[in-house]
């Protein structure tokens, strides 16, 4: 096979898995609501929990809708491959003269349309309750878009390792959440420095880096990981 | 793809030396069969025997080592897409979404298999397994034989001309077995090649046919090309 | 090429093992001894920390091993998905409880001079949560390992998150500390003072040899267990057990 045809194969998987996903996702969307109700009810719970004092929730705002995405993330991974895999279609993808790692970037790809963007989408309204205001948010949005593709790209390595094992959630947020430690501080890090009237360049781009390293290494990885779970 | 069906002369698949472990368990050792262009290799052996494994194994699901496999003369590896490009599988699960429709899961199916099936194509394939009237029903509607015929036309529609058939007709009443000895002697006839893993073979009257047993105590060399009646036979005294 | 094939056999190795591992242990012990005795004894008293330094004698090698023990699995990682050696395989399984106590021995010892130090055990100094940190991925590494039933899939997913870890260490090592200086300003950091004098160095070097012994030790007393668990059935390991016993009946 030539490398153009190589390359269009892989275009093709990643067009066709992403599409397929998506088409799934809006057939049950009852699940995409019910984890942006998770990231909204999770994080209700902070000022709850640490009292309703304004300065002290501005303080914590950016870091505790951070975390709280996070687990979010980690809700919808563990579904990421599983369906496919009791079904039998995730046999079927490996099958397919489109390269496989095309298609799990496919699938990645969905995975964050349908749990990273709609959790942008919430969080101004998340904000307000933080009181954050609009320019805050506003860095905040950045550093998610720029972090959550992180999450969906490293959850899905792992979400492929813990395929069809028991008790595969928790062991997913052990392997999972450690990694995730870089995202969060620099995440939380942007906010932070623009409240305090620092510049924000350095944590976004230390971001972008990141997820440039992800959207190389993972999809990769992540097939691998597939290919080890179903043997 | 659909002239290179026709392309190989006479030689299928030849596999030797082919070995599986599950676990700790060896379930195929220095195993070697061919299976020529235009014929069927049915599969058959106790439970727990290796045929699952056998044909996970050469779809490249499932690690094995393989001194030498050769598709038409030429050696190929077993998880390369030019290997790929020549399989179709069906599997336990019949690998349907079941949030979707069939029609919507064969479309899928289609694209997946690198297949230039047209929606008229679809249709009569869906006709043909009687899947017409609930063709844009979703899945989850379906009931298991269903599920199975979408399976069948999925295989139906596959231009691959190397079939991996595990258990197909497991699920299925006597028309549909009818329509998988249909759909296979088709494919034979076109110059196919398919490996079938079975307790109950399929009647493929005027198909040249063979069998391979697995799990039996001291083999019989070489394990390719037996007289089907008699291996069969053997194959079942030895589960009782 | 060949040897390395032969040394890669599990029953090649097995009797190697079983050979060098108590050496190494002994070397440990010796080391260890030396080590403490110049730490706790030929070492003077620091004049700002008192005696409560004396714990970097056990805290920096400990600290070292964990980072190091890692790499190594990771490169056990690496040679086991290339050559698809099983004995690597059994190498960085047999490491990853070391590398997890050596995470522990750290985190403990740090807390512990914490103590005294800044007055309280736990402290989020960089080097303190990067270690911990560490220690996550050690427990996902084992709890991986231990959920696959499969010998053979246990192996290859641990080694893949072997690998993705130690790319993410130096990530999450420079995050860690980038957010620490942000947050906590000039706060005692745990590195000795740069004039350290030679006879501490030299106390730290032995017991971080005497480290380096034990793992070495331990891996291969427990690579050997893998090996049993491993290949119960195998003929040469019959033989080879069969034989042992003869040997012990006759003595």
């Amino acid at each position: 096979m030539s490398a153009d045809a190589v390359h269009a194969g892989a275009w093709a998987g990643l067009v066709w898995a992403l599409r397929r996903d998506l088409r799934l996702a809006a057939r049950s969307a009852a699940e995409v609501l019910v984890v942006l109700g998770f990231f909204f009810v999770a994080v209700t719970l902070f000022p709850l929990g640490v009292g309703p004092d304004p300065r002290v929730l501005r303080l914590i705002g950016a870091g505790v809708i951070w975390v709280c995405a996070m687990l979010a993330c980690l809700m919808s991974l563990a579904r990421l491959f599983a369906a496919d895999f009791a079904d039998g279609t995730l046999e079927q993808m490996l099958l397919s003269e489109m390269p496989f790692g095309a298609i799990v970037c496919g699938k990645i790809g969905a995975h964050w349309l349908t749990t990273g963007w709609p959790l942008m989408l919430c969080t101004p309204l998340v904000g307000v309750q933080f009181g954050l205001d609009v320019t805050e948010v506003g860095v905040l949005l950045l550093t998610l878009a720029l972090g959550t593709p992180v999450l969906s790209l490293i959850g899905g390595i792992m979400a492929a390792l813990t395929l069809g094992l028991r008790g595969t959630g928790a062991l997913l947020a052990l392997l999972l959440l450690p990694l995730y430690v870089p995202v969060l501080i620099f995440g939380v890090g942007a906010v932070d420095a623009y409240s305090a009237g620092l510049g924000i360049e350095g944590q976004l781009s230390i971001l972008g880096a990141e997820l440039i390293v992800a959207l190389v290494g993972a999809p990769l990885a992540a097939a691998a990981a597939v290919r080890i779970a179903i043997d | 793809m659909a002239a290179s069906i026709d392309a190989g002369i006479g030689a299928g698949l030849e596999v030797r030396g082919m070995h599986c472990e599950r676990g700790q368990r060896v379930l195929i050792d220095a195993l070697d069969f061919d299976v020529p262009a235009g014929s069927v290799l049915t599969v058959v052996g106790p439970n727990g025997s290796g045929k699952t494994t056998l044909l996970r194994a050469l779809a490249g699901l499932t690690q094995a080592r393989v001194r030498r496999v050769a598709w038409r003369r030429v050696p190929i590896a077993l998880r390369s897409a030019a290997w790929r490009a020549q399989l179709a599988y069906v599997g336990h699960q019949p690998g349907h979404k079941d949030e979707l429709t069939a029609a919507e899961n064969l479309e899928l199916a289609c694209v997946l298999q690198g297949g230039p099936a047209e929606p008229a194509d679809r249709s009569r394939v869906l006709d043909e397994m009687g899947l017409a009237a609930r063709s844009q029903l979703q899945v989850k509607r379906l009931s298991q034989g269903q599920k199975q015929r979408l399976a069948l036309a999925r295989l139906a529609l596959s231009q691959r001309s190397l079939w991996l058939l595990d258990e197909p007709a497991a699920a299925l009443d006597v028309q549909a077995r009818d329509l998988l000895a249909t759909i296979v002697a088709r494919h034979i006839a076109r110059g196919g090649t398919a490996l079938i893993a079975t307790h109950d073979p399929i009647d493929l009257p005027g198909a040249r046919s063979a069998q391979l047993c697995l799990g039996l105590a001291g083999a019989l060399p070489p394990a390719a090309m037996h007289a089907p009646a008699e291996v069969l036979a053997a194959a079942r005294s030895d589960v009782r | 090429m060949a040897w390395i094939y032969r040394y890669a056999s599990p029953a090649t190795f097995y009797p190697v093992a079983g050979v060098l591992a108590p050496w190494f242990m002994a070397a440990a012990a010796l080391l260890a001894g030396l080590g403490l005795y110049i730490g706790l004894i030929a070492a003077p008293t620091d004049f700002q920390q008192g005696d409560a330094y004396r714990i970097i004698y056990v805290h920096v090698p400990a600290a070292w091993m964990s980072m190091l023990i890692y790499i190594v699995m990771a490169i056990y990682a690496v040679l086991y998905l290339t050559f698809n050696t099983r004995l690597s395989a059994m190498m960085m399984n047999a490491l990853a409880p070391t590398g997890a106590m050596f995470t522990f021995l750290a985190l403990w010892t740090g807390a512990l001079w914490g103590r005294p130090t800044w007055g309280t055990y736990w402290v989020w100094d960089a080097r303190l949560t990067s270690e911990l940190i560490l220690l996550f991925l050690y427990f996902g590494f084992m709890a991986l390992n231990a959920a696959i039933e499969d010998a053979r899939r246990a192996d290859k997913a641990a080694a893949l998150v072997a690998i993705v870890g130690v790319v993410n260490v130096p990530i999450i090592y420079f995050s860690v500390q980038w957010w620490n200086t942000l947050h906590q300003g000039a706060s005692v950091s745990m590195t000795a003072s740069p004039k350290m004098a030679s006879i501490m160095l030299s106390g730290m070097l032995v017991m971080g040899l005497a480290a380096w012994m034990y793992a070495i030790g331990a891996a291969l007393k427990r690579v050997q267990t893998i090996i049993v668990e491993r290949e119960v059935g195998a003929d040469w390991l019959r033989r080879h057990l069969g034989d042992n016993a003869q040997v012990g009946r006759v003595a």
